[in-house]
């Protein structure tokens, strides 16, 4: 049973969530993965998962906003039920990388940081990724994609499409 | 997935379990896994960290500290528990050798971190890694969950009375600033990645106030190596004051771009020429960025020299993260200096109003320049608002910002000077002085 009563997570979330605040010497520890795997059980982090994780690391709603606001993966609106991530930094760039961006924008027919109407896909540009040898990349969700070509991705975006692609959590 | 290279020239010392399932755990330890660390409980934290220092391994983050002299400052006794803190944030543009070691040799890290724990006296380690790493992240965990139900993490560890180590693994959550060592103990510690200010130092007061130990993955992964060869052997492989090898990351327009373990001191331009196969398509080398985004370009006739700290510090750039960006005669050096600033203004935590207002500005004005509103005073404008981010915060992240952006324009101002001839004529953009004289 979790710690908090009339938890908004699932059994196992919450139940993960009683273990992190326990590995630490400091409760707070918990708070960054905490908000980034409540992110991805609820698709953003909505006002009650900020009220939820506050309870939990006896913190007030303002430092966990506080935190929240500082971490460019945590969103406070929801995404598409695929996030597809493009890197344009340097190495990419370098090799492509805003044509694949230019791609996904028309491919999906949306922009940075959009949805599309159906909530399926979104689309961002990001920066390095840490994928720079198999450059351009891009990340759908968390994963990887890489070596990519404007074939490759509409190969990759239909999978998605199709429910096909790997959904990770 | 990353695909592995090689090349003749390698020597494989932090590779050479890579491609061999070296992430299961029995696979590791058949490969000689955990032999260093029981060796480094036999010996000591004296012996472990003397083979540290004779093995001249520097810091593979980039600011290349040697590891052992910073172990030697953790104070022996202190109130407060010490800590070990693997910096696996890895965000430096251009970089991605610790996301091969996540991936092949994760028990390597978590040796090295025991390692370091034994040499400081902690017990307890945080692995560390950026949150778009969370396949990578997955791939520890279980080497962590694997190494504590074979009894080498936890209490009395290969069986040995009162030999206790604790790991914990941590996701970041999008932040380059966080790879800052101050600004990742505040991560860690739940809070804003913001820098602290130092001294004290993290080895007198770190995590959670305790003394305490911060090295990248790559450094940690290398310490279970040294021990096993000596830290003598080890430093015979690099050059001088630069021991062992180091994981570069080749990328942009070369024809086999890759991770490439090389000694250190290999020849910056065999590294591009041979090793990745040179100039992809034949073309001609414009610049190469030597060591991720932060460091100085060099121009094609400067990079004849060894990559070490010491002698890429005389050539004038950094061996920084060991990521070398490669930059054929087709790339616009104005459309790369903005996209390399564009990265540092979306970055800059904002805590120090240089690196805040600086790259903030640098991005404004260089947008303008590329999009053709731009005048010969930017040139040096650019240049003057650079030069005064230097050594004005907190974290080196306004340095990281302002060095490549001094390199561009110090070394490519004739094209920086051209580009204003073949842009729009049309004004489209306000200039600076039609901006000071609208508020007079």
């Amino acid at each position: 049973m979790s710690t908090v009563t009339d938890s908004i997570f699932t059994p196992a979330t919450a139940e993960r969530f009683d273990k992190l605040v326990t590995l630490y010497p400091v409760k707070r520890s918990a708070l960054v993965p905490m908000l980034l795997y409540a992110q991805d059980e609820v698709g953003y982090v909505s006002d009650a998962v900020v009220a939820e994780i506050a309870q939990r690391l006896d913190l007030l709603e303002l430092d966990v906003r506080g935190v929240l606001s500082y971490y460019s993966m945590l969103r406070t609106k929801p995404a598409g039920k695929y996030n597809v991530q493009v890197c344009t930094n340097i190495s990419c760039m370098l090799v492509g990388g805003y044509d694949i961006l230019d791609h996904c924008k028309a491919k999906l027919g949306i922009g940075h940081k959009e949805v599309t109407p159906d909530g399926q896909f979104s689309l961002e540009e990001v920066e390095c990724i840490g994928a720079c040898c198999w450059a351009p990349a891009m990340q759908v969700n968390y994963d990887f994609h890489d070596n990519l070509t404007t074939v490759k991705v509409d190969a990759i975006l239909a999978e998605y499409a199709a429910g096909r692609g790997k959904d990770v959590k | 997935m990353p695909t592995l290279v090689s090349h003749p020239d390698e020597v494989r010392v932090l590779s050479r379990r890579f491609g061999q399932g070296a992430a299961e755990i029995d696979k590791y330890v058949e490969l000689d896994g955990y032999k260093a660390v029981q060796k480094a409980i036999e010996q000591g934290p004296e012996w472990v960290i003397n083979e540290m220092k004779a093995s001249g391994l520097r810091g593979r983050g980039g600011a290349g500290f040697p590891t052992g002299l910073k172990w030697s400052f953790v104070p022996k006794t202190s109130e407060k528990p010490k800590y070990v803190l693997v910096n696996g944030d890895e965000s430096e543009p251009g970089t991605c050798k610790d996301h091969v070691i996540f991936l092949h040799d994760p028990h390597a890290v978590i040796e090295g971190t025991m390692i370091a724990g034994l040499a400081i006296g902690a017990k307890m380690g945080f692995i560390y890694l950026r949150g778009e790493y969370r396949y990578l992240l997955k791939i520890v965990e279980k080497a962590v969950a694997d190494a504590y139900a074979k009894g080498f993490l936890g209490k009395n560890i290969f069986g040995k009375e009162g030999v206790d180590f604790d790991i914990v693994t941590q996701t970041g959550a999008g932040a380059y600033e966080v790879g800052e060592e101050s600004a990742l103990m505040e991560s860690l510690e739940g809070k804003r990645g913001v820098p602290r200010i130092k001294p004290p130092f993290p080895a007198v007061v770190g995590l959670y106030g305790g003394p305490t130990v911060i090295n990248n993955a790559e450094t940690i992964a290398s310490a279970p190596h040294i021990l096993l060869m000596g830290g003598a052997d080890y430093a015979k492989i690099g050059s001088e004051r630069n021991g062992g090898t180091r994981l570069f990351g080749i990328s942009g327009h070369v024809e086999r771009p890759g991770v490439y373990e090389l000694p250190m001191g290999y020849n910056l331009k065999k590294a591009i020429y041979e090793v990745a196969g040179g100039v992809k398509g034949g073309r001609k080398l414009k610049a190469v960025v030597p060591g991720g985004s932060s460091c100085p370009v060099l121009l094609p006739d400067e990079i004849d020299v060894g990559l070490d700290f010491d002698q890429m510090g005389k050539a004038g750039t950094m061996l920084g993260s060991g990521g070398i960006v490669v930059l054929d005669e087709t790339v616009s050096i104005v459309e790369f200096a903005l996209r390399t600033i564009k990265f540092y203004q979306h970055e800059s935590c904002g805590w120090c109003i240089p690196c805040r207002e600086g790259t903030d500005w640098l991005k404004k004005t260089l947008t303008r320049f590329y999009n053709g509103g731009g005048n010969l005073k930017d040139i040096n404008n650019i240049q003057y608002l650079a030069e005064n981010m230097m050594g004005r915060t907190f974290c080196p992240l306004g340095d990281a910002a302002a060095m490549p952006t001094l390199g561009f324009i110090k070394k490519f101002r004739p094209e920086f000077e051209e580009y204003l001839k073949g842009a729009r004529t049309e004004k489209t953009f306000i200039t600076t002085e039609e901006l000071i004289g609208a508020s007079h």
